[in-house]
């Protein structure tokens, strides 16, 4: 059995991460030249790191497929960043902010981790201004926030709707300073297809050239993945179009264990589907849920016109059942009742969707205000489906949205695999089994900018890790494998495109391996899996060649890893016999029907090792909590 | 001076130049046409005033190369960008959506500005040769001259067609060189917009007027 | 819910490499008046893959309107017919039963094509390498809360920085001229307190890498700012030309660093 070292520093918690930087080694600035990194992903995580690593002085290679650093799907984030300002006085801390993380991951998540995330959080807003990040303001010229799930202080610093794009122009700004000093090399269009690991450390990768098909390799000293998050093995879910598990999953495949992949966000406030050919759901911010609330009429199969629903007969069910949270409830418990409310066929009009009601804020605020706030998303709402939200309330429904799980990492956020460092949304760390609101640009900005120039620099320093030629052997040979992999695919020609086998996945995820689990479905969905993944390669159809621009190939590929990774998601969530944030598993509940933890048997995180096609085995960290206790996650 | 050649052949360095001149040109025009309106009070009048402006003559010949190299500058410049924005995309749209995105003055400054040209050239080679190199006997009018040209038919009508795309040139121009000086105001810039259309209509009326009132005189 | 379905006629720009000839190539399709265009294009792929035939080539990614990848030009309009939307959020409710609908690339020589209707915008990439930013470390930063900006200032930067850098401003303008993008940058810098030190240098090389790159000049015909998803208004150009005029006329500095 592995162990699996956290590596958390001893001492109080609030001192542990001042503590690290102290005892760790460092890089004298002289020697940092000396060092080559690769870093994949240019999001928030990957493009602070790259652009914070290129400052200190290493040598950095950073690497996207998309054609531009600044389309990383972190610039679609709407809300905000939370920080521990408290710049309103309300009575937020370090403390609270960790306290509140903590809680809403439901005692999933490392205290040491979340504790660091709140204590640099400050840093982040500090750091986003000096770099001219415009942030909104109130009229005295200082910073505004709201307030946004899962918390009672307001400490959501926001930019309009667009606070993602905004954070993500911050850090594609600083990393485009260091590619105009050469201290960042930067790679666009060139996807990640393998890890190279020589003598049991991360060593470099083998990329694919999506406007050439090239398949090249590159070598360094560390790699450093930043590659976000799995939600489109639902194949409907919010993430962009191209966001894919394929860098980390193929480091899975390569050493590097996969953590809690069965936490997965469904996200309360998103668009309802609207037909069978749909590519993708949209999510609204779930900051509209300061001032709309959430409702569904109380008769079952009710098929008036919302105007027509008199106010009695309305059951405002998140107010209801969780008072003091109300419309504001965390994003699991939210999603999760949407969806009771739906099979219990009191959704709008018999579909799958709940309403989202700004008449009250109307009314009590004035129109002007709420478009102060909201006017982007209502418009954006008004362009996707055509109506009007300041007449007729909103239709939301939940969609996959964020994964906590990912690639295994210890406190310096460093793989099992000596030299793979994994940031952001790819890796578990930070979330346990539910993020909430704002958290997730606070960790990707947290991890780049304020973490990984520490724990990289001891990594360097104690291992001293030596560079291989990208010509040498290992390399080629993972070349090669991944030429074999794309030839194979190339040639099955078979009858089924690679969207319609993805949509069957999806199909079977988010009925089987969605908000809510049981051990029958998910035993169900395992077989479904593996009987799909047997259809994609014996009869998938993929065109066009190899070596050209080929997003047909493109995404076959990521299918093919989709294949496995929902495998491994319905295995984690069946090997979970408990409930917890994202984790629903319908024997596991209270009376009300709330989640019930099993705290006794599962307070450990389950890291997958991969053996082979199909087999992992399933290794614990176990989680200790001394400065929080572990109790029933209550928003009522 | 590596820096002002390089300066001035920037794409804002030229858009500056077009601007500038463009406005030395604006005001060029409205002393131009105030003189020209003399027309209508008179033979007497403006025969004075071109005499008067003859007393000067070192002074305008002067004025005439200034405002010669102003025009140069103006055109060459213009032809310049024309052909540099050309290359800029050198496969052409096969639908032509800029009806949808912008004016009808705007995106024919070139087009419009040759015509401009030719009149100009046209003009030159007709009044200001007739006013300044030919030679006349001691009582000649220049106010006949005038009438005499004017009641030539197709030279009246070219005259006021010129005019007319003189209004739409200066149309855009005007509130361009704003623009490009850096002057957008929200709460000028639309009053800015509005005294270039009417400073547009008042040229291209003023100079059309005078053809159409000789032609319609001389009927 | 019965799906209201349209039918329509495509011309769809086919153009194998950035030195190929491209043409025109006809699809007929039927397409629910719910979707969204790229769902449309998504399903013509899926006939065609079926079909054993290269799948059309376009670039998509968010969906939303936010990340900037997509961009077509319809009917000769960047983004379709409908104003400050992406081409992703454009639907097929705005178009009509029979219609032929024209389906190009952004077109600019310094936007070479790819395949098809998928185009290289890096020359974007490149002219913010040049000093779309401001120079500060990471650490040893004040207090967000150090400087006061006044609620409107930061509102114009934010106005300038919605920009998601799509190059729709390129493919409208007759001139291919990337004013508004850069000028939208070096205004977001150029009203913020931050962006005062290397505000006029900052210009000036931003200005010298976009004329380097092969994009035409402004003529003010203000098409980009009525194509921009995101209503990027020409005041930004405007301020960039005042703040490079000062920059050249009153700096003392002859040379610019690199």
């Amino acid at each position: 059995m592995v162990k699996l070292d956290s590596k958390i520093p001893s001492g109080p918690l609030a001192e542990k991460w001042t503590n690290h930087k102290f005892n760790i080694k460092l890089v004298n600035p002289a020697n940092k030249r000396k060092y080559d990194i690769i870093v994949v992903g240019t999001g928030l995580a990957g493009a602070s790191a790259a652009a914070t690593l290129g400052e200190l002085g290493y040598n950095v290679s950073a690497f996207t497929f998309h054609d531009s650093p600044r389309r990383a799907h972190s610039i679609a984030a709407q809300g905000g960043i939370n920080a521990a300002k408290n710049y309103q006085n309300d009575g937020d801390s370090v403390y609270r902010l960790f306290y509140d993380t903590i809680k809403g991951g439901d005692f999933r998540a490392r205290e040491a981790n979340v504790y660091r995330l709140a204590e640099v959080s400050n840093n982040i807003i500090d750091q986003c201004v000096a770099q001219g990040v415009p942030f909104a303001r109130e009229y005295g010229g200082l910073l505004d926030n709201r307030s946004f799930g899962g918390a009672q202080v307001s400490r959501t610093f926001y930019a309009r709707g667009q606070t993602g794009q905004q954070l993500l122009l911050g850090a594609y700004s600083a990393l485009n300073r260091q590619i105009a000093k050469g201290k960042v090399k930067m790679y666009n269009r060139k996807e990640m297809v393998d890890l190279v690991v020589v003598d049991g450390k991360a060593a470099g990768i083998v990329t694919r050239d999506l406007v050439s098909g090239e398949i090249e390799t590159y070598s360094a000293h560390a790699v450093i993945l930043a590659t976000g998050g799995y939600a489109n093995v639902f194949f409907l879910s919010t993430n962009a179009m191209n966001c894919n598990v394929t860098a980390g999953w193929r480091a899975h495949k390569k050493g590097a264990f996969f953590a809690n992949p069965c936490y997965t966000q469904i996200h309360p406030t998103c668009l309802p589907v609207h037909g069978e050919h749909q590519s993708k759901l949209t999510l609204m911010s779930e900051s509209l849920r300061n001032d709309g609330r959430v409702w569904v009429s109380k008769l079952k199969g009710d098929m008036r016109n919302p105007g027509d629903i008199p106010e009695n007969e309305r059951d405002y069910y998140l107010e209801r059942k969780y008072p003091s949270f109300g419309n504001l409830s965390p994003r699991d418990i939210s999603s999760r009742s949407a969806k009771e409310a739906v099979d219990d066929e009191r959704g709008v009009k018999g579909q799958e969707a709940v309403y989202l009601d700004f008449e009250d804020a109307i009314n009590r605020l004035g129109k002007k205000a709420i478009e102060e706030k909201y006017g982007n998303l209502f418009e954006m709402y008004e362009t996707i489906t055509g109506e009007n939200p300041y007449q007729v309330p909103m239709k939301i429904y939940p969609a996959p949205h964020y994964t906590m799980g990912g690639l295994w990492v210890d406190y310096n956020l460093m793989s099992n695999l000596p030299g793979l460092f994994v940031l952001g949304e790819a890796n578990f760390s930070d979330h346990g089994a539910n993020r909430l609101g704002a958290s997730a640009l606070m960790q990707g900005l947290a991890d780049g900018y304020f973490v990984i120039p520490y724990t990289i620099g001891n990594y360097l320093a104690s291992d001293k890790p030596e560079k291989h030629a990208a010509n040498s052997a290992p390399f080629k040979e993972a070349a090669n494998q991944i030429k074999d992999f794309t030839a194979n695919l190339l040639s099955i020609q078979g009858k089924h495109t690679v969207d319609e086998i993805h949509k069957k996945l999806g199909r079977v995820m988010w009925n089987q391996v969605g908000m809510a689990r049981n051990a029958e479905g998910l035993k169900a969905a395992i077989k479904e899996i593996k009987e799909l993944k047997e259809l994609f390669w014996n009869d998938v159809k993929v065109v066009g060649k190899a070596e050209e621009l080929n997003q047909n190939l493109e995404r076959a590929g990521r299918v093919a890893d989709y294949l496995e990774l929902g495998e491994l998601m319905a295995l984690d969530a069946l090997e979970r016999n408990e409930s917890c944030g994202g984790h629903f598993r319908e024997e596991y509940q209270t009376p009300e029907g709330e989640a019930l933890r099993d705290d006794e048997n599962y307070t450990h995180v389950a890291a997958w090792q991969f053996d082979k096609a199909g087999a992992w085995t399933r290794h614990k960290e176990e989680l200790t909590f001394e400065n929080v206790e572990l109790s029933t996650r209550s928003y009522k | 001076m590596g820096w002002l050649s390089e300066s001035l052949n920037s794409s804002i360095g030229k858009k500056f130049i077009m601007a500038l001149t463009g406005i030395s040109l604006i005001l060029f025009l409205i002393v131009h046409l105030a003189g020209n309106l003399t027309l209508f009070i008179g033979e007497e009048a403006f025969n004075l005033y071109v005499e008067s402006l003859d007393k000067i003559k070192p002074f305008i010949r002067v004025i005439e190369v200034v405002l010669a190299a102003i025009f140069i500058f103006h055109i060459v410049n213009g032809i310049k960008l024309y052909f540099e924005n050309r290359g800029a995309r050198p496969e052409k749209y096969a639908v032509n959506g800029s009806r949808k995105n912008s004016t009808l003055f705007s995106r024919t400054m070139a087009q419009t500005g040759s015509i401009i040209f030719i009149f100009l050239v046209i003009h030159l080679s007709t009044f200001w040769k007739a006013f300044n190199l030919d030679t006349h006997a001691a009582d000649a009018s220049y106010y006949n001259i005038v009438l005499e040209w004017f009641q030539i038919e197709w030279y009246a009508v070219l005259y006021v067609i010129c005019m007319i795309i003189l209004g739409f040139h200066l149309n855009h121009g005007f509130q361009s060189a704003f623009q490009t000086f850096g002057w957008n105001h929200n709460k000028y810039a639309s009053l800015i917009k509005k005294i270039g259309t009417g400073y547009a209509v008042i040229m291209a009326v003023g100079f059309a007027s005078i053809p159409i009132y000789f032609l319609l005189g001389g009927m | 819910m019965a799906e209201k379905m349209i039918n329509l006629k495509l011309k769809v720009w086919r153009q194998n490499g950035p030195k190929a000839v491209g043409a025109f190539e006809d699809h007929d399709v039927s397409v629910s008046a719910d979707s969204s265009f790229l769902e449309m294009l998504d399903e013509l792929n899926d006939s065609l893959e079926r079909n054993g035939k290269d799948p059309v080539v376009f670039e998509s990614d968010c969906r939303e309107g936010i990340c900037g990848t997509c961009g077509l030009v319809i009917n000769g309009q960047p983004h379709g017919p409908i104003p400050k939307i992406a081409t992703c959020q454009l639907h097929m409710r705005h178009f009509t039963e029979g219609q032929t609908i024209w389906i190009e690339p952004f077109r600019a020589k310094a936007f070479p094509v790819l395949k098809d209707l998928a185009v290289d915008r890096s020359a974007f990439d490149t002219i913010m390498h040049a000093g779309g930013y401001v120079s500060v470390n990471t650490g040893g930063v004040p207090d967000a809360n150090a400087i006061a900006i006044p609620k409107d200032v930061a509102a114009e930067a934010f106005d300038a920085a919605a920009c998601i850098g799509c190059g729709a401003c390129v493919a409208a303008c007759k001139n291919a001229s990337a004013m508004l993008f850069v000028s939208a940058k070096v205004s977001q810098f150029a009203v913020l307190p931050q962006g005062q030190p290397e505000r006029y240098t900052r210009v000036q090389k931003m200005v010298k890498v976009m004329d380097e790159l092969g994009f035409g000049s402004c003529t003010n015909t203000y098409a980009c700012e009525a194509e921009c998803p995101k209503g990027i208004s020409v005041k930004n150009i405007a301020r960039m030309n005042k703040d490079y005029i000062k920059a050249k006329v009153k700096t003392e500095k002859i040379e610019l660093e690199a």
